[in-house]
């Protein structure tokens, strides 16, 4: 008989208590969570694989299946890659080995991390649990509804223009993108490098930043990570006397945010002035109207450059041809989906000789105005507040069809990301019962100070992170 | 008209650093196939580079010899095409933004020092080694299958690049050989054409002569040693001359070198995409020397092989300095002068005995070879022969060869100089009607006789004497 363990309501930090006290062995832990898995998964389609064996006497992990860990197939998503197994860890599977987690299993993402809906895996869709006939959110769906489900108590996602931050809003969960170089990328399967990070998606603040304290920090394998400025400070506290949250009017009252959403981070903001902070609007003009443009020039000219190394020569799939640039050819046919390949294109033009001036060279320009945009505003104010996604979870199939639409789903996550700073979402309410995001975006290295604003509204906001329908079974 | 070469060249130079380029694998000839290979360097998902801090030293210590400005903020970009020997899809190459431009080399001739300009010299990843089996021409088209060795691949390389500065097939040699010598006195390349350490594609055109414009070039690959170089592009400069005189026009093309018959043949098919699409390398950080590094570097430049030429030219020529100083065997003269040989004679010995004997100058005792330069007419040829080759054996001294001496006794020759005569009828008779060009048969004959102990001048005398008569 297995312990009683609430997989649904512990959190990461109580999990790591009951083992300290040895109320619990890890195995068992782990054991609570395949078996919620066992009996969740089926429906919501969570993990993409799970692991039989794993070392770590720690709280267990999941890791999106864009993160390289050696001995466990990891496919991003994707056919192309479907079968291999790397050789190495990235650093932060093996930060976090190191750190005693052991490994749960690898979560489903859209391919190569491109979507906003997890729709996008090869290997079929995530269902929300708030709602299964909704959509996670994406691209790490997988990772965001594995916590909210309580297979996970928390796991590691990529955010390249906001794959952690909208899921975790979508599935009502506590996501974090950090500055851009603080964790190293070295072993995660590249999408937009100039973008991409790592980062925790947990149930709490405390349990993000705690995670977060176990992966970031400069990697030698990374060139472009950094130390990090000061420690990790895990939030205390309920107050938030002397922070100044900006809201910039573009992303607070964006065409497409809907009414819902709007309301519930009002309310969230008012609480925030109630526990002592000074809201006040602020203005984003050009980070607002550019930035999705921008993001779109930037993301998939690294990305067509990026994949370049699916050819089928030495991992992964390889379809039959009659000389190398049909076998080339036919694999990368064959190997990706639509998603990929759109995006390939897009890049490939950006990129080429006659355009590269007036696409890939325009954005990086922009993305300079974006970054002192941000720069600007975030000498007034400590923070900036907005919601994390317009709308709550939309339905499977609603915008799959429908490339713009699926990318207007990011208009609000990606200027911070182009600029390169930290945002962290957090469950402000729900709206239509779906949970809504308010998005917090700090100073570069302002993690800590996105933890403490985030975790005195979080206690304020007492938002229940449980489903509506799964509340009196947990209980 | 007479017609005007206008050349530039690409070198590829391979830094013989111990590492990779952008991942820690050693780069050692040798090991067996795909052994020196690690997630980096097979491109596998994920996987980042790293920056190797030597190669990016020694490209600015070459930039700083070829009197480069080196940049202060050097970017390193990705240049995309797909081939199965680049792991990535992608080299990462220097684009915009190469660690050293706006350089030149002087290249001493006789007519004054020319000045060649080096547009640029950047750092890049090599690509690894495929060999293409089946098929007609080692090329991958029609192969029957492809098997790629991944060993090479991310071993540093720098490009560099000469504006279009060179006259003549033999200056291009010159300039390249110069520029080798230099490379290799950096000690941070073995540059050898025939390992593909030193790689060259020649830019080729020609203009008549005196007019400044620049016609359509093409470009020649595969010229896989000095000897090629120059007749390479010797070769396409009269093929372009012919062109252009029998009306044509020169298209745009590249050729390879095919050393074995001498010929130019056109690629065929494009194997590469035209548009590489470069952008920034975004997984790495833009390089940014700082002031006082490259003066350190700069204070580590020894004197350079162009000014040694002219150094050495006053005592000598330009000719037998540019030998010396480009084979590397300058210092050996200047020791060897030092400890008493004739400056000429020392010269002659070192550039022509020394080196057909295959013995390495670094190992050579100068003042054993200064004895041997001295005595090198009183001893016989069999024994300065041997002396030269046995020269670098440790603990040599030249005593033995010294105590011997040569046959210089005319009595005891003579016979065997009338024997050679009778035995050679037709010669004697084609020299007597004027071929003087046979003197050196007779006298290698009678040399040969003597198992070499014959004093060669003696015998030349002799000879004549007896043909004449």
């Amino acid at each position: 008989m297995a312990p009683l363990i609430d997989t649904l309501r512990l959190t990461a930090e109580e999990a790591s208590r009951l083992l300290e006290r040895r109320e619990l062995s890890a195995a068992e832990l782990r054991a609570a969570y395949l078996e919620a898995i066992a009996e969740r998964d089926g429906e919501l389609r969570c993990f993409l694989r799970t692991v039989e064996e794993a070392e770590g006497e720690g709280v267990p992990i999941a890791l999106k299946d864009v993160i390289s860990t050696k001995g466990v197939e990891t496919t991003a998503g994707s056919r192309i890659l479907a079968g291999y197994v790397p050789v190495f860890d990235a650093t932060v599977a093996a930060r976090v080995k190191a750190a005693g987690l052991p490994l749960l299993g690898k979560t489903n993402t859209d391919e190569f991390a491109m979507g906003s809906s997890t729709e996008n895996s090869a290997f079929g869709p995530t269902r929300n649990p708030w709602d299964p006939t909704r959509v996670p959110g994406g691209s790490g769906g997988g990772s965001a509804a594995a916590v909210t489900a309580g297979l996970a108590p928390w796991a590691l996602g990529s955010d390249t223009g906001g794959s952690i931050k909208q899921p975790s809003a979508l599935c009502g969960n506590v996501g974090l993108r950090p500055t851009y170089g603080s964790v190293s990328r070295y072993g995660v399967v590249a999408f937009a490098s100039s973008l991409d990070q790592i980062g925790p998606v947990a149930k709490t603040v405390r349990d993000a930043a705690l995670l977060y304290s176990l992966i970031a920090g400069r990697d030698p394998r990374d060139s472009t990570t950094a130390e990090l400025p000061e420690p990790v400070r895990l939030p205390e506290g309920d107050s938030l006397a002397g922070i100044r949250i900006g809201v910039p009017t573009e992303l607070n009252e964006a065409e497409g945010i809907e009414a819902g959403v709007r309301e519930a981070v009002r309310r969230a903001l008012e609480l925030a002035a109630e526990l002592g902070a000074e809201v006040e609007e602020c203005s984003l003009p050009r980070s607002a109207r550019y930035g999705l443009p921008c993001y779109y020039l930037i993301a998939p000219a690294e990305a067509s450059s990026n994949l370049a190394r699916y050819d089928g020569v030495r991992y992964g799939l390889r379809a039959e041809g009659e000389s190398y640039q049909e076998v080339v050819d036919r694999t990368r046919d064959e190997g990706f989906g639509d998603e990929p390949k759109r995006r390939i294109m897009l890049g490939t033009y950006a990129l080429s000789a006659g355009y590269y001036e007036a696409y890939y060279g325009q954005a990086q320009r922009v993305r300079t105005i974006i970054i002192a945009e941000h720069r600007e505003a975030l000498e007034r104010f400590d923070v900036l507040a907005c919601p994390t996604s317009p709308t709550v979870a939309f339905p499977l199939g609603e915008r799959a069809a429908d490339p713009l639409a699926m990318y207007a789903s990011d208009l609000l996550t990606i200027p911070s990301c182009l600029a390169g700073l930290p945002g962290l979402s957090i469950p402000c309410g729900l709206s239509q019962g779906l949970p809504v995001g308010l998005q917090l975006v700090g100073p570069q290295f302002g993690e800590n100070l996105l933890f403490r604003v985030g975790h005195a509204l979080e206690q304020a906001l007492g938002f229940d992170t449980v489903p509506a329908r799964w509340r009196e079974a947990g209980r | 008209m007479t017609w005007e070469p206008v050349i530039g060249l690409e070198i590829h130079v391979q830094l013989k650093t111990e590492t990779k380029m952008f991942c820690r694998c050693p780069t050692g000839f040798g090991a067996g196939e795909n052994t020196q290979t690690c997630p980096v360097c097979l491109g596998f998902p994920g996987a980042l580079p790293v920056a190797n801090r030597v190669a990016i030293e020694w490209t600015i210590l070459l930039g700083l010899a070829l009197r480069c400005e080196i940049a202060e903020r050097a970017v390193f970009s990705r240049k995309n095409y797909f081939y199965p020997d680049l792991p990535k899809g992608y080299q990462i190459s220097q684009y915009d933004q190469p660690l050293c431009t706006n350089g030149k080399m002087i290249l001493p001739t006789a007519e004054g020092d020319r000045v060649i300009e080096i547009v640029r010299a950047h750092l890049e990843e090599d690509a690894a080694k495929t060999v293409h089996v089946g098929g007609r021409t080692g090329r991958i088209g029609g192969a029957d299958y492809s098997l790629v060795d991944y060993n090479r691949g991310g071993t540093p390389l720098v490009e560099i690049v000469t504006a279009p500065d060179l006259r003549s097939a033999e200056e291009a040699k010159r300039f390249l050989q110069l520029l080798r010598q230099t490379v290799v006195e950096l000690g941070i390349s073995d540059a050898e054409m025939e390992k593909g350490t030193l790689r060259v594609d020649a830019n080729v055109s020609v203009r008549p002569a005196g007019s400044d414009e620049l016609r359509t070039r093409t470009e020649i690959k595969n010229l896989n040693s000095f000897t090629f170089v120059a007749r390479g592009i010797a070769a396409e400069v009269e093929r372009q001359i012919g062109v252009w005189e029998s009306g044509g026009e020169v298209q745009q093309e590249t050729y390879d070198f095919d050393a074995a018959t001498g010929r130019l043949t056109p690629r065929r098919a494009k194997e590469e995409a035209d548009d590489y699409r470069y952008f920034p390398e975004p997984d790495l950080v833009p390089v940014e020397p700082p002031a006082e590094l490259i003066e350190r570097l700069r204070a580590r430049l020894p004197e350079l092989p162009a000014a040694r030429i002219r150094r050495l030219e006053a005592d000598l020529d330009l000719e037998r300095a540019t030998v010396l100083v480009t084979g590397g065997l300058d210092r050996l003269w200047e020791e060897t002068v030092a400890a008493g040989a004739d400056r000429l004679a020392a010269a002659n010995v070192i550039a022509n005995n020394l080196v057909g004997a295959g013995v390495d100058p670094a190992a050579v005792p100068p003042a054993e070879l200064a004895r041997l330069v001295e005595a090198r007419e009183r001893i016989p040829r069999s024994a300065f022969d041997e002396a030269l080759a046995r020269l670098a054996e440790p603990g040599f001294s030249a005593d033995p060869y010294l105590a011997q001496e040569s046959v210089a006794d005319t009595a005891a020759l003579e016979p065997i100089v009338l024997r050679v005569l009778e035995a050679n009828p037709a010669q004697v008779e084609a020299y007597r009607n004027g071929k003087e060009g046979l003197l050196g048969f007779f006298v290698g004959q009678v040399m040969r006789e003597t198992q070499g102990r014959a004093d060669p001048r003696v015998v030349n005398d002799l000879v004549r004497a007896k043909l004449a008569g």
